[in-house]
């Protein structure tokens, strides 16, 4: 069979404000579930390791999307998180190492009718392929991203990696890490992304519901997920999934809601900083109501300023989710509109003459 | 222009070869494009070459700010732009200084005296102007105020500044040479008309200059004759002229037609290769999508990416760039999908010479990635033949889903030559055929899809596109099991897969034409071997050595690896192969150490084509000690 794949004459009628309104959806009646999702090979992460609980996530979410199974593809890069597309029966590639964003920007370039998915780590997305990773976000290819963020190289067995806190000892910083770690919101939101949000790999709940607004975005959509490596980095965010000491230290960004932890209230002074203050010494007027749709990423980028390193608070849910034209639709508008017609041979053979041409009889 | 009314003396001539040079914000290259235009529709054959600084505007008047183009014309057949100028256009001290030494004497000199300053002949460390002192009398000096005469053509432009007349003086000189070699200005023009629409007072300036020119030479007294070229004998047919870059960005727009494949190109802007992104950026109207990325990896990658879903992905770069694409490329091998890699060499190592022309990347096209990592590389050997090579690189990439490597350099990429127009619907039909349903069956008899399942003859993969229900699969860097695709690391499936890897690539060979040799008498016992850009003075070097009495055979790679079928046997009829090359000898390397001849190098790496007389005589050396 030969499947003509030339762009299309006209854009599809998509739902341009959903970030799967091009992708077909499976018929009246059909339905699939986390068993249709879930590949025949051998699961090997490490025993305990919070990529499980990912995994075991999205295959649980991907069916509530309705999406033909064949029009999705998880592209990802190097890591740990990036053996994630051998489990999952839908397409898939297990690039190279910091690539997975430029490789599914072509991919989604080319076919609007795929919901494509990238997963990262924090050391694939944020070092090696930290090029690639600004320049999707800044172009807001439709793409899903999820970055996996355990602060360790897992793969090579424990090195520090670009979020890894100042002073962490690990295998290559015997005396402690001199880098300043990077916040991957605040690094998203500063190259113009135009959806970022954060959550956690233990909280499932919370985990599908960002998914869930991902995948409805249509743009770039970063996810950073904190998630614990039990061998290199255990329990680096346990202090997060302590129910106790979580609800003190987990700012939830809930739209049109008052950001706050615990009894204490996010508040905004003169100058525009934010700070945290109990509730009862909070003057009302000052208090940020969470706004995801703002335009401005200054009020997010302040919020995602908000992270404490010893994660005394820590903001969690969307920072951004707004609409702004996508690099993938751009470019199939130009071509679309400069191609109204289809191609002939003549019209090739017009185009290689060019304007110039002369004839030598025979 | 009528040219009836001229009253000089007209004189015929086979050949010419002139060379435009001037500071590289005087227009040169724009001047001899425009005189190659006229000249090419006029039906001479030609060859060009433009020669010009890595710096976009270095210090005006200054060595390193010559920028010059040459073209040879005739009324024969031509393989190369021409050893040595007849005719030298220098629009300042230091054009003249820099080209001086490629001056036979005789040759004829235009200078623009206008800019022979005592500021401007001491930046040169001309301490008199060499115009006056006697130092040029062994050729033809014609001095020219080309500037002063211009901005006097120009005096009732009221609203021009006299910067912006001072800036028509290229055309000036177009017009004047155009007169001296009888070339029709009409192109050029309407050419102006097109490229001035805007403005109306520019392109009466530059009409007027043009027309200027053309008169002086008619009139002046400097100039007693002037010549003219017949069209040369050449095969029936349409023809336009074409630089490699158009060319290759030509051939795989037409390629991808035939394929029925959308194009995409991935790329990042770089010397001597941005050309083709700009070419491809302009021709969406024909479905081309084009991405200037953010660096040479993500074009790359993005090319592969859209590969994978379907398109035809392409990438386009020099050195530099290549060496940055390595490791995508090899992701490209382990998951066998078609990708084309144009590489414009240049020279090298490092940024090396950007604007200048190397073939130093052959080993690096053929090895340069961890691992075995086999690739198809093919090479043009003419700027027109970069169309053809292009059809050729997508063949083999669709065909055997690999990527394939095309190595062009900066002397095609920027010459041009006359081009016979091919007809769209005779080029081969490339239709790729995607797997469309699962290709075995697993242990209870489901039906079910292995990715790596070849094709028995062939021995490519199927190419499943995302989107076909039932074939959902997962490829990747690892290495995978044969058939199967799963991950393995088991030892003897490595092994398999890699001589799998190597035996498809070495399995083009059964597809390509065997390596033809050129002997007209038969009994050479010399045998000149080229690939890539050097084919054109390799072979006016070969006629040369020819007309002096030497019997010598040409033969061309195009294909690179694998090489054609028959390569080695031909190379072993011979008592001596010479292997000239714009490197340091890697063809001949590969050639000794694949079929145990003793090819012997002989290399040049200027930073320019190779000189037709140089390797003559390199060529009836060869020959006299062969028979000797």
């Amino acid at each position: 069979m030969t499947t003509d794949l030339r762009m299309p004459l006209h854009l599809l009628p998509a739902d341009a404000e959903s970030g799967t309104g091009s992708v077909p959806l499976l018929e009246a009646g059909q339905a699939l579930t986390k068993k249709d999702f879930t590949s025949d090979q051998e699961v090997r992460w490490c025993p305990g390791c919070g990529d499980y609980a990912i995994l075991a996530a999205v295959q649980g979410f991907l069916p509530e999307l309705g999406l033909k199974r064949e029009n999705i593809v998880f592209v990802s890069g190097i890591g740990c998180s990036s053996r994630f597309p051998y489990y999952l029966d839908t397409y898939g590639m297990h690039s190279i190492h910091g690539r997975a964003p430029a490789i599914a920007t072509g991919l989604a370039a080319t076919r609007e009718d795929l919901s494509v998915w990238v997963v990262t780590g924090d050391g694939d997305a944020l070092s090696i392929g930290g090029n690639h990773l600004i320049h999707a976000l800044r172009r807001n290819v439709n793409l899903t991203i999820l970055l996996f963020n355990n602060e360790i190289y897992g793969l090579t067995k424990g090195q520090y990696s670009p979020t890894s806190r100042v002073g962490q000892v690990t295998k290559s910083t015997p005396l402690g890490s001199l880098d300043t770690p990077f916040n991957p919101v605040s690094l998203a939101l500063g190259a113009e992304a135009s959806f970022v949000a954060r959550t956690m790999d233990s909280d499932r709940q919370h985990l599908t519901s960002v998914l869930r607004a991902a995948a409805e975005h249509r743009g770039s959509a970063l996810v950073e997920i904190y998630q614990n490596c039990p061998i290199f980095n255990d329990g680096v965010f346990d202090v997060l999934k302590d129910r106790t000491q979580a609800e003190a230290r987990i700012l939830h960004l809930v739209d049109g809601q008052e950001v706050a932890a615990g009894d204490r209230v996010v508040v905004r002074d003169d100058r525009g900083a934010l700070s945290l203050v109990p509730r009862v010494e909070a003057d009302p007027s000052r208090i940020v109501v969470h706004d995801v749709a703002a335009q401005d990423p200054s009020a997010a980028f302040a919020l995602s300023r908000l992270d404490s390193p010893d994660l005394a608070h820590v903001p969690m849910g969307v920072f951004r989710d707004v609409a702004r034209p996508t690099y993938d639709d751009a470019l199939r508008e130009q071509v679309a509109s400069a191609r109204t017609v289809e191609v002939t041979d003549a019209d090739i053979d017009a185009l290689l003459a060019g304007r110039d041409t002369w004839t030598v009889g025979g | 222009m009528s040219h009836s009314m001229s009253t000089k003396k007209v004189q015929r001539l086979d050949r010419v070869v002139i060379r435009f040079a001037g500071d590289s914000g005087d227009g040169m290259q724009l001047t001899g494009d425009r005189f190659t235009s006229q000249t090419a529709l006029l039906g001479n054959d030609l060859s060009t070459l433009p020669n010009f600084p890595a710096e976009i505007r270095a210090p005006q008047g200054t060595l390193p700010g010559v920028s010059s183009f040459q073209l040879h014309f005739a009324d024969h057949n031509v393989l190369t732009p021409g050893d040595a100028p007849d005719v030298l256009v220098a629009m300042n001290p230091a054009a003249l200084k820099a080209n001086l030494r490629d001056l036979p004497r005789g040759a004829t000199i235009i200078v623009n005296t206008d800019e022979f300053t005592k500021r401007n002949l001491s930046k040169v460390g001309y301490a008199q102007s060499p115009v006056d002192d006697g130092s040029l009398e062994s050729y033809h000096v014609h001095p020219v105020a080309l500037t002063s005469i211009a901005v006097e053509a120009l005096a009732s432009f009221s609203d021009l500044t006299r910067k912006e007349k001072e800036r028509a003086k290229n055309m000036f000189a177009l017009g004047l040479l155009s007169w001296l070699y009888t070339r029709p200005m009409e192109g050029t023009e309407a050419f102006l008309k097109s490229k001035f629409a805007d403005n109306p007072d520019i392109l009466e300036a530059n009409l007027t200059a043009l027309h200027a020119g053309f008169n002086y030479g008619e009139t002046t007294e400097d100039f007693a004759v002037s010549y003219e070229v017949a069209p040369a004998a050449m095969e029936p047919g349409t023809y336009r002229n074409v630089t490699g870059n158009v060319a290759l960005s030509l051939g795989l727009v037409a390629a991808a037609h035939r394929a029925r494949l959308p194009l995409f190109l991935g790329s990042y802007p770089i010397t001597p290769a941005s050309d083709i992104l700009h070419t491809l950026a302009g021709l969406k109207r024909y479905g081309v999508a084009t991405m200037q990325a953010e660096d040479e990896i993500a074009g790359v990658g993005a090319a592969l990416g859209a590969s994978f879903g379907g398109a035809l992905g392409v990438t386009t770069t020099s050195g530099p760039g290549l060496a940055l694409k390595a490791e995508t490329i090899g992701l490209a091998v382990s998951l066998e999908l078609p990708l084309v890699v144009c590489d414009i060499q240049r020279g090298g190592p490092s940024t090396g010479l950007p604007t200048k022309t190397e073939q130093a990347d052959l080993l690096q096209a053929l090895f340069g990635r961890n691992g075995e990592s086999p690739v198809a590389v093919v090479a043009p050997s003419t700027p027109a033949d970069c169309f053809d090579i292009a059809v050729e690189a997508v063949r083999i990439a669709t065909t055997y889903r690999t990527p394939v490597i095309v190595l062009s350099d900066g002397y095609l990429a920027n010459g041009s030559e006359p081009w016979r127009l091919p007809s769209t619907a005779a080029l081969p039909d490339l239709s790729v055929e995607f797997a469309s349903e699962p290709n075995a069956v697993n242990a209870d008899g489901a039906p079910v899809f292995h990715p790596y399942q070849r094709d028995p003859e062939t021995l490519a993969r199927p190419w499943a596109i995302p989107g076909t229900a039932g074939l959902e699969h997962r490829i990747g860097g690892i290495e995978k099991a044969d058939v199967t695709g799963n991950i393995s690391y088991d030892p003897d499936n490595h092994d398999r897969m890699t001589r799998l890897r190597q035996a498809k690539i070495d399995g083009i060979a059964a597809t390509i034409p065997p390596l033809e040799v050129e002997d007209p008498s038969g009994e050479a016992k010399v045998l000149v071997v080229g690939w890539g850009s050097t084919y054109g003075p390799i072979a006016a070097a070969v006629r040369l050595a020819r007309g002096a009495g030497a019997r010598v055979a040409q033969a061309h790679l195009r294909h690179l690896n694998p090489f054609p079928a028959n390569t080695g046997e031909v190379l072993r009829r011979y008592d001596r192969v010479i292997v000239p090359e714009m490197n340091l000898g890697q063809l001949a390397m590969l050639l000794r150490a694949k079929y145990l001849v003793d090819a012997r190098s002989h290399t040049s790496v200027r930073g320019l084509p190779f000189q037709a007389a140089e390797l003559a005589d390199v060529i009836s050396q060869a020959v006299k000690e062969a028979s000797a």
